[in-house]
């Protein structure tokens, strides 16, 4: 059962239809939210191109998100990252039977709307791209096609659920190829979880508001959440990852799954990587498959990674304040 | 006699599964236990299983990695009843065509004697509830949700069709096979699931 906290009824995204025989409803959060619910202990793939979505495809992703440019090299490019090519997209949509998702902008509404009319089958409101607006997300609420967002904190990701949203993902730092932000913000998110929790379960509603104060969202979505003590949407680790053991350790850490993004295609195994990286997220709490997984890869063919500490951009703090 | 009900746990809506099928239980007065497996050893020792929606390419591939592909068509094949859900449909069948992509290579149980039109009714954004019959099994009135849903195109002569929307087939039964192209388990309706339950009770000598 999928928990509805923070459901907007009649929001525009939902769409009724009625004739004489039956009436059918679209964009529902049942519908959005469930789509994710699909894509559970599975791997999504950043890819640019045809042939890598071929690769993942056959390597067991769950679905693949198309780029203009890998993280990596977005952040080596500078300038301005904005949304895939329609082309691209669309050629990939035509090529692979797993769902499709493309990133637009934080804020950028027109992106959002043409992604959605292109018909993919999500999309990721994402900091790889530069923000569009400093002080606005989108109203997801406001499209048939479910969203996902990043989030570093217990606070963004309900603040973000609260917007519409239909799936979360921890983020790391984009491009890097070190892991280390990922971990520190799903133990985060996981602590915070913790915490209310406790408190709903003390009895304490004045506490539990006080929170919500804290947290910029909504009491009665931090109700629910704290009553069911996980996030109402499914919740993927994301940022950093390069091998195997990257993803099964965030599989162990509650993550509902993995997104990849430079880690496979900046390698120069990815076809054997790609692989090895389904197997570590479907077999996490099997040590000896972890360990097949990693002997699947060469350590010399890793994406080189970069200290977080060094970075001049830090895609992760982007959105995140408002 | 304590029935033992496993969901197929290599990926997809595994909990929410597992969430009907406790309800299921307690709602029938029936003594069993549920569990997630993956595993060949795990599954030869079930009376039922279910296998969930997700993407039915990934969960071929890795349960064909660990040989539970295998445990999972003897055991079907020697009665044990089987619940399949979406992507759990379309693993049963014998033939899985994509409406835009056409063929794929896929790893199939070859048991249901069906052929299924993957991604049907479009992408995710044509993606819909809509009330849904199954009279065949008594159950008159059940809210579909259909997420990139397939849906059968060919049926074989010992297949039932136990209900259509608009003129399409979304589920069906073949002995102890079932099978739905919607998803009762992201709803709070558990009569699907009981109907499986009670399909398992009554395979037990």
């Amino acid at each position: 059962m999928i928990p509805l906290s923070g459901d907007i009824p009649n929001s525009k995204g939902e769409i009724k239809e009625a004739n004489e025989m039956t009436s059918i409803s679209r964009g529902t959060s049942t519908l959005k939210r469930g789509f994710a619910h699909m894509l559970k202990n599975g791997v999504v793939m950043d890819v640019t191109t045809v042939e890598q979505a071929l690769i993942a495809e056959e390597a067991g992703a769950v679905s693949v998100m198309v780029l203009d440019k890998l993280p990596s090299d977005v952040r080596k490019a500078g300038g301005v990252a904005r949304t895939a090519s329609i082309r691209i997209i669309q050629e990939i949509m035509d090529n692979v039977t797993i769902p499709v998702m493309a990133k637009c902008r934080i804020g950028h509404v027109y992106e959002a709307n043409v992604l959605a009319e292109t018909n993919v089958d999500m999309i990721d409101e994402s900091e790889v791209l530069t923000p569009a607006d400093e002080y606005h997300h989108i109203w997801k609420w406001d499209y048939t096609t479910p969203f996902v967002n990043g989030a570093r904190s217990l606070g963004e990701a309900l603040r973000r659920v609260e917007e519409g949203a239909a799936m979360i993902r921890t983020k790391g730092e984009p491009g890097t190829g070190n892991v280390a932000e990922a971990i520190t913000h799903i133990k985060k998110v996981n602590d915070e979880l913790r915490s209310i929790k406790s408190i709903y379960d003390s009895g304490d509603k004045q506490d539990l508001v006080k929170m919500a104060r804290e947290l910029k969202v909504s009491y009665s979505l931090v109700e629910e959440t704290a009553k069911i003590g996980r996030l109402p949407v499914v919740n993927f680790a994301a940022g950093g990852i390069a091998t195997p053991a990257d993803a099964a350790y965030l599989m162990s850490l509650g993550c509902d799954g993995i997104f990849v993004g430079s880690g496979i295609f900046k390698a120069e195994d990815a076809k054997e990587r790609a692989r090895a990286v389904v197997l570590a997220t479907t077999f996490w709490e099997e040590p000896d498959k972890v360990k097949e997984a990693q002997k699947m890869i060469d350590e010399r063919q890793s994406i080189l990674g970069l200290d977080v500490k060094d970075l001049e951009l830090k895609m992760q703090e982007r959105g995140g304040t408002v | 006699m304590t029935l033992n009900i496993g969901v197929l746990a290599i990926q997809g809506d595994v909990t929410e599964n597992f969430l009907s099928v406790m309800a299921s239980l307690s709602e029938l007065g029936i003594d069993g236990t549920v569990s997630q497996v993956k595993t060949a050893e795990q599954i030869s020792k079930l009376d039922g299983l279910i296998i969930p929606g997700g993407e039915s390419t990934m969960i071929g591939q890795m349960s064909l990695v660990n040989g539970a592909l295998k445990t999972i068509k003897e055991k079907i094949g020697s009665g044990m009843p089987v619940f399949g859900i979406c992507a759990g449909m379309i693993l049963l069948s014998k033939n899985s065509k994509d409406r835009v992509v056409g063929d794929v290579e896929q790893p199939l149980l070859d048991l249901l004697d069906v052929k299924i039109e993957r991604n049907s009714f479009g992408r995710q954004k044509d993606s819909f509830e809509a009330e849904i019959s199954l009279e065949p099994i008594g159950i008159s009135s059940f809210n579909g949700v259909f997420i990139r849903a397939p849906s059968v195109s060919e049926v074989g002569k010992d297949v039932q069709i136990l209900a259509k929307f608009e003129e399409k087939i979304v589920s069906v039964k073949q002995g102890n096979i079932i099978a739905t192209a919607f998803h009762p388990e992201l709803t709070r309706d558990t009569s699907l699931h009981k109907s499986f339950v009670q399909m398992v009770k009554d395979s037990k000598p």
